[in-house]
């Protein structure tokens, strides 16, 4: 792994999320300075701020992005007990000439009486719905009912924790053998409430959100939540942030009878623990097709984890940073722009820390590395195939035929 | 087996770690953002502008060089995956060890590009070395578990595979050849005795012959080593020579290499003298050439050649394992290559596999070799029963590093596509990331996802290309879309859109695509209505008024106009009524009295002002009187042709 770039942000104050779209191409970035800014992924690869504004008057904990089926939507989360939904409109032409955007207000959601801590939006085959949790103990749901008209929200449903919520996340799975289902953290630091994880599931019977499972050998708080993509499977996979991170393994239960109308049950099984970080975990997170999982903690470094063909997770990754005060002012000429670091320069470094590495380099080679011995010069390629002519026809035949077809440029 | 604990590498982040505790960080499709933050909210505030970090995961991708192995790579993929298994196994061998050769060859074409940039750019030469591994291992591999030579052709193929990897001998070759006196070069014995290590008698015999003749004193010397250069036999395994036959040929070769020595037949030139220890295979000799030999495994190939010619395969590991020892010493401690190769001449595939996966950085090698080995049905034969789930595990990360890349992705369907098991969740999950920055790459994506039945990412993608249309206010576009997404409620809503659009403006944009709706149309109510509503604009601009008057009164009589339309229908009926001729039938005529009536009984509207109502009252009185008068005109009309 390399840093490839820095983006100097920009924001007065500290930086509690940053979110990447659906895509990729924009990221949205959320800070203690209230506001939240929108950078937009330019053809050169460079990231530009495109819009900044302030949305809260307190410290914005949580910004994400709606599926981009319903157009260019935001809600962010703050301390200032509200969440608001923000949505992108066509500019007029000399906003774009200067390549900002224009983001408007479609709605506060101040339902809450605690600062609000976490807030996503639901999978997108539930259509569009929002869900914050806040330090009261509240999960809230709203839904859009006509998603073209974002300023209208109804809250769908409550769900009382009982203790203060930190984080939510939401099960990914469209499969039809899977009601909708939300995981609840809470960061509460009163041990003798065990099971700081409680999921709950909709009901279409009762149209209401029940509890299926509080996982009670979760007994200290908890920072971060997140399911794994399903990949097609029976179970669930769910990471958990606390004073370590968890791997858990849901496995549905069979119903005793197909009309029974309470929650699913589930086995529980614990796929994997890791206490690398030694203390406090504060987020967890998967890649995008669940091979990777990164975890940040109060060692100050973030660890990526991966698992085997055989189920066995290890640490294949680490980013700490260098501690260096380097002190990007926001007054200078470049912060505004990303500050590019010549790939080719930062590659070598890159590959040369990674430490996985096994095979020396060329460039310096050591005394008696065997790998000079192994570099033809260049001319006697073409001819290192001439002592066999057993092999050598059908070789250079076929690296005859490589040098016609060229590699197909796609787009 | 228990895995080796690799440290996991450690990269650093500029910049952060001073001010603040922790770093957070956000999951891109390809790279992950990481910036400085504090979770604890506690203590000093940062003062500094905070910065957000891309950190890259897989270099190697961003290669353009490289580009070409995985586009070239992927051919021979995709050929090997379309052999079919009733081909009879023994054919089925030859072409695995072409496609083999073929994977190589483009590893080859791919140093040789890379070198030729070498002093260019420095990243490159690291490739190369790489590369260099690779294809070492991978030949090797070749050689033994997809050719599987027997006893006899293996050491002819492991001494092919020593010559194409040990090839700086050539270029010493020619350097001593093409001086002025070859036989004074100071490389000249270098170069004697390194083609004999190889076993490349003919040449050694040529470049000795140089000597032989300057040397008239002691050309008997030379003859007999000539005579014994020219003798070692050689197994021939197209010919009909048992092993057995040359096995006592060979015994009986070494007997007279050994009488040479016994006799002090080289005693006057200790170079011939170094040369026949050699051809009796004496290890001390040979360990003294190590300078030239470079590697062990180089040591290993020739000790073979010329103490057991004969080798089983079973037998190899013990001779690699001693070869070894012998050549690094009891100290040197042997570095992963060697471990690997090592592990291949144990003939433990898993082994190889594992510690290429952890050496190099890349899944680019150990993906398609270990799908080839599956292919030749290596992986099952060698007892691990997860064959498959190894195949697919590591296909699957080397196409999901593919599809970071921009252009790369499109490759990485084509393995998606063969892995039984997981292959299509990953597809799905990967494909609706892929940034749909234009029409033309958004039906590239669709493509792919309609030939797999890909209805529910197929829906996505119209979705979201509709909505942007629709954003950017291209009402066409967004139609289009929305009617690929099936997507009933948009198209609706763009519909609605449309005839806002015409009762605004009083034309239709977007024609070609409302003419040739066909029965896309049916997807809406509201937009078969817009369908038919332009049918019957293009026919009245046709003057074809019959069928444009018979289509504006079942838009109403069959219910599809909305009400609220209804008055701009009977509107757009006025003209057809003060026409010369008579167009609406005595029969029409009523019903459209009949519908002015159910209108004007519905829509008694209490918000409407009385300049409102002044209007439409107007209208309703205009209308009543011209269908009046068309009713008179019908009447006479129907009246004298039926008498």
């Amino acid at each position: 792994m390399f840093v490839a770039k820095s983006i100097a942000a920009d924001h007065k104050d500290l930086i509690h999320d940053v979110s990447y779209d659906f895509h990729g191409r924009r990221m949205a970035t959320c800070s203690s300075d209230q506001s939240v800014k929108v950078w937009d992924k330019g053809d050169d690869g460079e990231w530009h701020c495109t819009a900044s504004w302030k949305t809260h008057s307190g410290s914005v904990w949580r910004v994400t992005w709606a599926h981009p089926e319903f157009g260019q939507v935001l809600a962010s989360c703050s301390f200032d007990r509200t969440a608001a939904v923000w949505e992108e409109i066509v500019g007029e032409s000399n906003d774009k000439q200067r390549g900002q955007s224009h983001w408007i207000k479609r709605t506060t959601l101040v339902d809450s009486r605690t600062s609000v801590t976490d807030v996503k939006f639901a999978p997108k085959h539930m259509g569009l719905m929002l869900t914050t949790c806040s330090a009261d103990g509240v999960v809230r749901i709203y839904e859009a009912p006509d998603v073209m008209n974002l300023s209208q929200w109804s809250l769908q449903h409550e769900i009382s924790c009982k203790l203060s919520c930190s984080c939510i996340s939401w099960n990914p799975s469209s499969s039809r053998a899977h009601p909708p289902m939300i995981a609840v953290g809470s960061d509460d630091s009163n041990v003798t409430y065990s099971g700081k994880v409680q999921i709950y599931e909709y009901n279409e019977n009762t149209r209401k959100y029940a509890k299926a499972e509080t996982l009670m050998t979760v007994t200290d708080p908890v920072h971060d939540i997140a399911f794994a993509p399903n990949l097609g499977r029976s179970f669930h996979v769910l990471a958990i942030a606390t004073k370590d991170v968890r791997i858990f393994k849901l496995i549905p239960m069979r119903r005793e009878s197909a009309n029974s109308s309470g929650p699913t049950k589930f086995e529980v099984q614990v796929m994997a623990q890791f206490d690398s970080h030694n203390s406090q975990v504060w987020r967890v997170s998967w890649n995008i097709t669940s091979t990777l999982l990164a975890s940040s903690g109060d060692d100050g470094c973030v660890r990526l984890w991966k698992a085997n063909y055989m189920d066995n997770w290890k640490c294949t990754g680490i980013l700490r940073g260098d501690g260096s005060p380097v002190n990007g002012s926001s007054g200078h000429a470049a912060a505004l722009s990303a500050v590019g670091i010549p790939g080719a320069a930062q590659m070598v470094v890159g590959a040369a820390s990674a430490g996985r590495y096994f095979f020396p380099h060329l460039d310096s080679p050591r005394a008696g590395s065997r790998l000079a011995h192994l570099l033809p010069p260049p001319s006697l390629i073409e001819q290192i195939y001439e002592p066999d002519p057993s092999h050598a026809p059908q070789l250079r035949q076929r690296h005859a035929a490589n040098s016609i077809i060229q590699p197909a440029e796609h787009d | 087996m228990e895995e080796v604990d690799v440290e996991p590498s450690t990269t650093l982040i500029p910049g952060a770690g001073f001010h603040q505790k922790h770093l957070g960080f956000e999951w891109g499709p390809g790279d992950l953002l990481v910036y400085e933050t504090n979770y604890k909210l506690q203590g000093p505030r940062s003062a500094s502008s905070p910065s957000v970090h891309v950190v890259r995961r897989d270099e190697d991708i961003c290669s353009p060089i490289l580009r070409k192995l995985f586009n070239e790579s992927h051919l021979i993929f995709v050929g090997l995956q379309k052999i079919k298994e009733d081909v009879p196994s023994k054919n089925k061998k030859s072409q695995f060890v072409s496609i083999s050769k073929n994977y190589r060859s483009v590893i080859r074409a791919c140093m040789e590009e890379l070198q030729q940039n070498a002093g260019k750019r420095s990243p490159d030469t690291h490739h190369v070395s790489i590369l260099l591994a690779i294809e070492l291992i991978w030949n090797l591999c070749e050689v033994l578990f997809i050719d599987a030579a027997p006893a006899g052709s293996l050491l002819l193929h492991l001494l092919d595979w020593v010559r194409l990897h040990k090839s700086d001998v050539d270029t010493r070759a020619r350097e001593v050849l093409q001086s002025d006196s070859p036989a004074q070069h100071q490389s000249y014995w270098d170069v004697v005795i390194s083609l004999v290590l190889q076993g490349r008698t003919d040449e050694a015999r040529q470049v000795l012959s140089k000597q032989a003749s300057l040397r008239a004193e002691s050309s008997s010397v030379f003859k007999r080593m000539d005579v014994l250069l020219q003798n070692m036999p050689i197994f021939n395994p197209a010919g009909t020579q048992t092993l057995t036959e040359f096995d006592v040929k060979w015994r009986h070769w070494h007997e007279e290499c050994d009488r040479c020595l016994q006799d002090n037949t080289f005693a006057s030139n200790r170079h011939l003298e170094t040369i026949c220890k050699i051809l009796v295979g004496d290890e001390d000799t040979l360990l003294e050439q190590r300078e030239l030999l470079s590697t062990w495994y180089h040591f290993l190939v020739t000790r073979l050649l010329f103490t057991h010619p004969t080798i089983k395969p079973p037998d190899l590991h013990y001779y690699a394992q001693s070869s070894m020892n012998m050549f690094l010493g009891p100290r040197a401690s042997p570095e992963p290559l060697d471990i690997i190769l090592l592990s291949a001449f144990e003939f433990d595939l898993h082994q190889v596999i594992k510690d290429c996966s952890i050496a190099l950085n890349n899944w680019w090698f150990v993906a398609h070799l270990t799908d080839l080995l599956d292919h030749c049905k290596l992986l099952q034969s060698h007892n691990l029963h997860f064959g498959s789930n190894l195949r697919e595990f590591l296909v699957l990360e080397y196409a999901s590093g593919l599809f970071t890349h921009h252009s790369l992705w499109q490759l990485a369907v084509d393995y998606f596509d063969h892995c039984p098991e997981f292959g299509r969740v990953y597809l799905e999950l990967q494909i609706e990331r892929v940034p749909l920055d234009t029409e033309r790459k958004a039906i590239k994506v669709l493509r792919i996802c309609e030939d797999r039945q890909m209805s529910e990412q197929v829906r996505s993608i119209c979705k979201i290309m509709a909505k942007r249309a629709l954003r950017n206010n291209r009402l066409g576009s967004a139609l289009s879309w929305s009617i690929r997404a099936k997507d009933a409620a948009f198209a609706t809503l763009i519909s609605e859109r449309f005839l806002q659009d015409y009762s605004n403006k009083g034309f239709f944009t977007d024609l070609d695509l409302l003419d040739n709706l066909g029965p896309a149309m049916l997807l809406s109510d509201r937009l078969t209505f817009l369908g038919k509503y332009r049918e019957f604009h293009r026919l009245y601009g046709e003057k074809r008024f019959s069928e444009a008057a018979r289509l504006l009164l079942s838009l109403m009589t069959a219910k599809i106009a909305p009400r609220s339309l209804w008055m701009t229908l009977l509107t757009d009926a006025l003209p057809l009524l003060e026409q010369k001729e008579v167009i609406f039938s005595v029969d029409q005529t009523y019903e459209l009295m009949s519908c002015l009536e159910e209108l004007n009984l519905g829509t008694k509207d209490s918000n409407q002002t009385d300049q409102d109502e002044d209007i439409e009252s107007t209208k309703t009185e205009l209308l009543r009187l011209a269908l009046a008068r068309n009713l008179a005109m019908a009447i006479v009309k129907e009246g004298t042709i039926e008498t």
